[in-house]
């Protein structure tokens, strides 16, 4: 299973941030879509950052004005991007290893999606739930 | 208004599509001890059951036994069914609104993945989806030719249906005999002259898409010695730190299934099926006629994403592979339904939870909702489909309780049945599709298989004999 079919799923389509945005359009979007994190992207649809719940609870921590303050000042720069082709499982594996919880991903340079750590762990749980009840149904099947 | 969902006023619910993922949503809204539920179900076939019927291989008689957890469900007698009814054609959207509360799309993926070199359309390259659906005897398939006097036949892509069309090229006839494939295959196949069978995977050992169980069968086969080239299942730096670091153990087992493989030698049964890894196809060559004489193949490095998966690179190496015969299966694909929002990229119902959205708005649509391979595409075992099912019912029963659904002129089902068999007076009911069902079991104790399915819907509607006319 790879992400595109992660993508196809959930079919959300990101929720993205530019970089001069404030931090107080940041919470409202966050807030608005009951989300961790956004993507921040330039005029060409291109991921630069990533902003979650806790980068501005902790800039909150140490600074009143946080607010007023554009996104471009506290987002994680070194964003790790996807792609749909990505399997699945290496993408767990980045994220445990990472301890991220959201990987952007895009097309052709463009942000197209984002796969959330619950996602991950959602599609592996529906993937053994799956073959579970395959075995349940035959069983249940022969006892006719 | 009163909210229906009571025995007095039941919530009108149809399903469009009688697979897995349909039975399932069936049987989790006839479980609910709370809800007063009437259930109509459509076909596009006279006969049940999807995939089921018409996609798992006949080799895996044991899987279908499921249709019998599904006979359960249809003995309800808030469940009916009408086969050989398609939506947006016999019933429409516009009608279906005049007559439910809520509407379930359960419809699959219909068609095949492309691959997209040059070459493909070559006569003697067929999708892997035209080739299963017709030696499992789906009756849109039954004229389809495949050339099986070819001796070198390619499988392009490693994943389980792969393995299926592999498997079935590679069985005896004796073995196939024991089978419910359809008669016409099972002729057709008797008189194979396929010798080698090549399954062409674009990575390695370590990124093959089947499963386990399914890889060893190929191992065990009666007519056929497995071949697998030493040096292309060694695994690569890369696939060894990557499996070192994951310790997933189903990948381990199949790369030692794999290694093994390659260590072993033809015992000189009459066939072989032979494994390669890292080639990609890149272009289908024909002769003079357009017919497919060979597959041209990029061999392939790995290297890692920024996400660590392992991609396949081509290098500068080609082979070219003399083939009469192609099967592309690198995946099936959903189709529009008339009137639903459909994203294309993805082959899926834009839904939310289940929730068909206004692809625009991204609001939800009232009344409609996906389940199974239509709403996240084709992937998963039958079983995947009932939790998938159970997420689609719970967003029903929410908007339900907020009165969300639609308000149809005419919820009786009495005239649901009354246009129904207007629109399609051949319709046919799961008590006839049992008839059907024994039918086919007896033709098949006649000649000592599972069954011998009915291939026409004319021999079907036959079968029947004179319809009862509402
Ligand atoms: C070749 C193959 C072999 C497989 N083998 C196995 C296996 O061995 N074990 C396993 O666990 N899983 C197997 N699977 C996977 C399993 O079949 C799927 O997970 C499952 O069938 C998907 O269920 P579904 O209900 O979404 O779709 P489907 O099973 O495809 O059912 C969709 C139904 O909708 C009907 N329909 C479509 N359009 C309309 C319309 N407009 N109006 C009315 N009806 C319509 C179709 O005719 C069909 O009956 C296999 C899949 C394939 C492709
Ligand atoms: N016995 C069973 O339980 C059974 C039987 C049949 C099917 N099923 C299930 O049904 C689902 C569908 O099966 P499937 O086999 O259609 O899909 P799949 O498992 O997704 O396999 C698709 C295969 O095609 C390859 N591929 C895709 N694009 C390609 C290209 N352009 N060139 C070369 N190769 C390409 C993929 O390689 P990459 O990995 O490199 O993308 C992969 O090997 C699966 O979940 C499967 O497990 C189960």
């Amino acid at each position: 299973m790879n992400i595109a079919s992660l993508l196809a799923a959930t079919s959300r389509p990101p929720i993205a941030i530019r970089p001069e945005q404030s931090i107080r359009e940041a919470v409202a979007l966050l807030s608005r879509h009951n989300i961790g994190a956004l993507v921040v992207v330039n005029a060409a649809d291109a991921p630069v950052g990533i902003i979650s719940e806790r980068d501005i609870v902790r800039e909150a921590a140490r600074n009143e004005q946080v607010f007023t303050r554009p996104v471009s000042e506290i987002m994680t720069r070194d964003v790790i991007t996807g792609l749909p082709e990505d399997d699945l499982l290496s993408v767990a594996n980045l994220m445990t290893e990472k301890r991220i919880r959201h990987v952007p991903v895009v097309d052709k340079g463009k942000l197209i999606g984002i796969v959330s750590i619950g996602d991950v762990v959602k599609a592996q749980r529906d993937k053994y739930r799956g073959e579970v009840e395959t075995l349940e149904t035959q069983i249940l099947a022969d006892q006719k | 208004m009163v909210l229906p969902g009571t025995p007095a006023a039941p919530l009108r619910v149809a399903i469009i599509g009688s697979g897995p993922a349909a039975f399932y949503t069936a049987e989790h809204l006839l479980k609910r001890e709370d809800l007063g539920v009437e259930l109509d179900m459509f076909e596009r076939l006279p006969t049940p059951f999807g995939l089921v019927r018409g996609g798992v291989a006949p080799d895996h008689q044991k899987i279908k036994s499921v249709a019998a957890a599904f006979d359960k469900v249809a003995a309800d007698p808030r469940f009916r069914f009408y086969g050989y009814v398609e939506f947006g054609k016999d019933v429409t959207l516009a009608d279906l609104r005049e007559h439910y509360h809520q509407i379930v799309y359960a419809t699959g993926a219909q068609t095949d993945r492309r691959m997209g070199i040059p070459g493909e359309d070559l006569r003697g390259s067929h999708p892997a989806t035209e080739f299963v659906a017709w030696y499992n005897g789906h009756p849109d398939y039954q004229d389809c030719q495949f050339d099986l006097q070819q001796e070198r036949v390619a499988v392009v892509g490693v994943g389980n249906v792969a393995v299926d069309v592999a498997r079935i090229l590679c069985r005896t006839p004796d073995e196939l005999a024991a089978t419910d494939i359809s008669e016409r295959a099972l002729e057709a196949l008797r008189q194979s002259r396929v010798r080698e069978v090549y399954m062409l995977g674009r990575r390695g050992p370590a990124q093959a898409a089947f499963t386990n169980p399914e890889i060893k069968e190929l191992g065990a086969l009666g007519g056929a010695d497995i071949v697998v080239l030493p040096e292309e299942v060694r695994l690569d730096e890369l696939s060894r730190a990557a499996l070192e670091k994951s310790q997933d153990r189903a990948t381990q087992k199949k790369v030692e299934i794999l290694h093994g493989y390659a260590q072993r030698t033809p015992s000189g049964k009459p066939r072989k099926l032979i494994l390669r890894f890292l080639v990609s196809p890149v272009e289908l060559i024909g002769n003079a006629d357009g017919q497919v004489v060979a597959i041209r193949l990029v061999k392939n490095e790995l290297h890692a994403t920024a996400a660590g998966t392992l991609q396949p690179r081509p290098t500068d190496n080609l082979e070219e592979l003399p083939v009469g015969l192609v099967f592309r299966s690198v995946g099936y694909k959903g189709v529009v339904l008339p009137g639903v929002p459909f994203n294309d990229d993805w082959g899926v119902i834009v839904n939310d939870k289940g929730r068909v959205l206004d692809p625009d708005t991204r609001r939800p649509v009232v009344g409609e909702y996906a389940a199974g391979w239509i709403k996240r595409g084709p992937t998963g075992v039958i079983g995947t489909n009932k939790p998938d099912a159970a997420e689609t019912v719970v967003s029903m029963l929410e908007d339900l309780a907020q009165g969300t659904i639609l308000t149809p002129a005419h919820p009786e089902p009495a005239a649901a049945e009354a246009l129904i068999r207007q629109r399609q007076p051949n319709c046919v009911s799961y008590a006839e599709w049992r008839r059907l069902d024994e039918l086919e079991v007896a033709r098949g104790r006649a000649a000592g298989r599972p069954r011998v399915k009915f291939t026409r819907v004319e021999e079907m509607l036959a079968a029947l004999g004179p319809r009862q006319k509402a």
